[in-house]
């Protein structure tokens, strides 16, 4: 074990790799790898494309009503067919993935970031602190979810809109800024939960101990080692809260909470489909084909990315 | 000549839900330049939270440095506050873990960690650090260290992973280096290995020891100067060949009676009989004494200080000190 192989090899060692990026650049190799993952990426971003370039390019807009040309099936002139009050249910479909789609990545973005740092913090802090901060999410979790939302809803969309009133200025999105906000401030419970636990765990690991006695800073050890290691169970939850988040949506455009007419989302363009299913199939089968698929290929997503930010899974 | 570190009457003690535990009980010593100086004792003696308090490491709550100091440089490590403790600890002083498994972080690779000592005191650049790293990492007896570095720590075996550790300890030439219980983890072909390694090191960098080990033969073969804990006090102090061969303590004594190694075959294995006390109750006198075979009237009365009784050898024994008991 004393034996020194020859000095000469240190010349070899590539330098430009060594970066500290390694992480998510073995992550992404990895994830191309999956065929799965890769799949629903493609179509996620396919799907995306669709819908937030899809309405540019058609004839009809998503509120145009024809009162005449009532619950046609797919056809030439439209597509995918209209719905009851004679609107093009192609356009419909896709302007209402945009709108699907912003409350799944928005409103999962916002419940990643408070529940990630609240998680953490409570979890690294701990003590009198961490009981405190949990015992709030407790609180919040026992509220019934509706009445919680309906209240962020009410009390804060009169807020806003007078707000949008008093400066003269109209935004069409008012509702779903709400929306985006009130779902978050619901979701994050959970992921803060996750996260704490997994700090707590992490920060009496060895490791986390070794790079305190290598005099680190707490910022270092938060940033280098213990966000990686919390960062598989995080994204996977989060890819199981965007499909949670769009269903979401559709509840709360179904008590006429969440996105009004005449706008769509995939959530109330199936309740409108299952509705009608009898005689008007395709008005269900479209909009749940289009919502089903972007859930799967969601769930494919998050999977791969677990498998791929885990660096015991494979060795590459 | 000073020495290098300088502990004076370290106390630790938990604040937990079952009371006060005194998990170390006023502990003074020294070590020197260069030194070797072995802590040993049965699980729960105190001797890693001796170490942990020196690193900042003890949590707190519910872990609370009642009293003490330890002296680096001038510098207290016990009081100088992180910032300070920070520039101190990895550059000056390192420390390596009981378990390789579970001491390097999974997420990041073998090179990121053991040059991060390097970066974040500014010790050298990127390149040089990983110039250094490899030669760290030849030094302790990886071969193909090109490849190897660029791997993650669950690509490495326990002894692989240990010696990553020792390489990243010493990577930034500390004076001090603190090992608790390094070969505990692992098997005992590899303990070998990786204590001549720590002694090689030791040999070619001129770093000071702390040797945490509960294996009196391990600390036999390696210090210079070795302290024996019980119940988070010291009881014996002494060079080696004086604590082996004139043991002091009774405690020190029955220690050594229990190796299974120095017993004639076939005999019954020798045990201390009774427990360690629950350092959650207050000690009156030596804490040995209900265990002890030489116990005598006064033992359970006064606390036994730390005495020197031969040159170099103090022996927190009373009757010893006072009676010249001799065991």
């Amino acid at each position: 074990m004393t034996a020194l192989p020859p000095a000469p090899a240190i010349e070899t060692v590539p330098t430009e790799t060594s970066e500290s990026s390694s992480l998510w650049r073995d992550a992404w190799h990895r994830l191309s790898k999956n065929h799965l993952a890769v799949g629903g990426l493609l179509i996620v971003i396919l799907v995306g494309f669709l819908c937030f370039l899809g309405p540019f390019f058609c004839h009809y807009s998503y509120e145009e009503q024809n009162l005449k040309l009532r619950v046609l099936p797919p056809g030439k002139a439209h597509w995918l067919g209209t719905d009851s009050l004679g609107r093009d249910l192609l356009v419909r479909v896709l302007y209402g993935g945009r709108v699907s789609l912003t409350v799944g990545l928005v409103a999962t973005a916002v419940s990643l970031v408070i529940g990630v740092l609240y998680g953490a913090i409570a979890g690294y802090l701990g003590g009198k602190v961490d009981v405190f901060m949990m015992r709030l999410v407790d609180i919040l979790y026992a509220l019934p979810f509706v009445v919680f939302v309906i209240l962020i809803m009410v009390f804060f969309g009169d807020t806003l809109r007078h707000f949008l009133i008093r400066h003269h200025a109209t935004f069409a999105g008012s509702d779903l800024i709400l929306l985006f906000g009130a779902i978050g401030a619901v979701e994050w419970l959970t992921m803060a939960r996750i996260v704490r636990g997994q700090v707590i765990s992490l920060k009496r690991q060895e490791f986390i101990e070794a790079a305190i006695a290598l005099g680190l800073r707490k910022r270092a050890i938060i940033l280098r080692h213990m966000v990686p290691n919390v960062l598989g169970p995080v994204i996977v939850y989060s890819t199981l809260t965007v499909p949670g988040v769009m269903l979401l949506e559709a509840f709360l455009s179904f008590l006429g909470l969440g996105v009004q007419p005449p706008m769509s989302s995939w959530g109330s363009l199936i309740k409108d489909g299952a509705d009608n299913m009898e005689d008007a199939s395709w008005l269900l089968i479209f909009p749940g084909f289009l919502f089903a698929i972007t859930l799967f290929s969601l769930n494919f997503l998050g999977d791969g990315l677990r498998d791929a930010l885990d660096v015991r899974s494979s060795k590459d | 000549m000073p020495p290098l570190l300088e502990v004076k009457d370290l106390r630790t003690f938990f604040h937990t839900r079952n009371g006060l535990v005194r998990a170390v009980d006023g502990v003074s010593f020294q070590v020197g330049k260069g030194e070797t100086l072995g802590i040993v004792g049965e699980s729960g003696s105190g001797k890693s939270v001796t170490c942990y308090s020196l690193m900042g490491l003890v949590p707190q709550p519910p872990g609370r440095i009642e009293s003490g100091k330890a002296l680096y440089e001038g510098v207290d490590l016990l009081h100088c506050g992180t910032e300070k403790l920070n520039r101190i600890r990895g550059r000056k002083i390192a420390m390596i873990f009981q378990d390789p498994m579970t001491s390097l972080n999974p997420y990041t690779r073998i090179e990121d960690q053991i040059i991060e000592p390097l970066l974040i005191h500014g010790l050298a650049d990127r390149r040089q650090a990983v110039k250094m790293a490899l030669e760290a990492l030849r030094a302790v007896g990886i071969h193909d260290a090109e490849n190897r570095i660029r791997r993650y720590p669950h690509e490495f075996s326990g002894g692989m992973r240990q010696r990553v550790m020792i390489a990243m300890a010493l990577i930034t030439k500390p004076d001090l280096l603190i090992a608790d219980e390094p070969t505990t983890a692992l098997d005992v072909t590899v303990q070998a290995q990786i204590l001549e390694l720590i002694k090689r090191m030791q040999q070619e960098l001129g770093t000071a020891v702390i040797l945490i080990s509960h294996d009196l033969g391990v600390v036999a073969g390696f210090c210079s100067r070795v302290m024996v804990m019980y119940a988070g006090r010291v009881v014996e102090s002494a060079p080696t060949e004086g604590l082996f061969y004139h043991p002091k303590h009774p405690y020190n004594r029955a220690l050594q009676k229990s190796i299974p190694a120095l017993q004639t075959k076939g005999a019954a294995l020798h045990t201390i009989p009774g427990q360690p006390p629950d350092l959650a109750k207050t000690i009156k006198g030596c804490p040995f004494a209900p265990r002890c075979g030489f116990v005598a009237s006064g033992c359970g009365d006064e606390r036994p200080e730390l005495i020197a009784v031969a040159p170099g050898h103090s022996t927190a024994c009373l009757r010893v000190q006072r009676e010249g008991l001799s065991i």
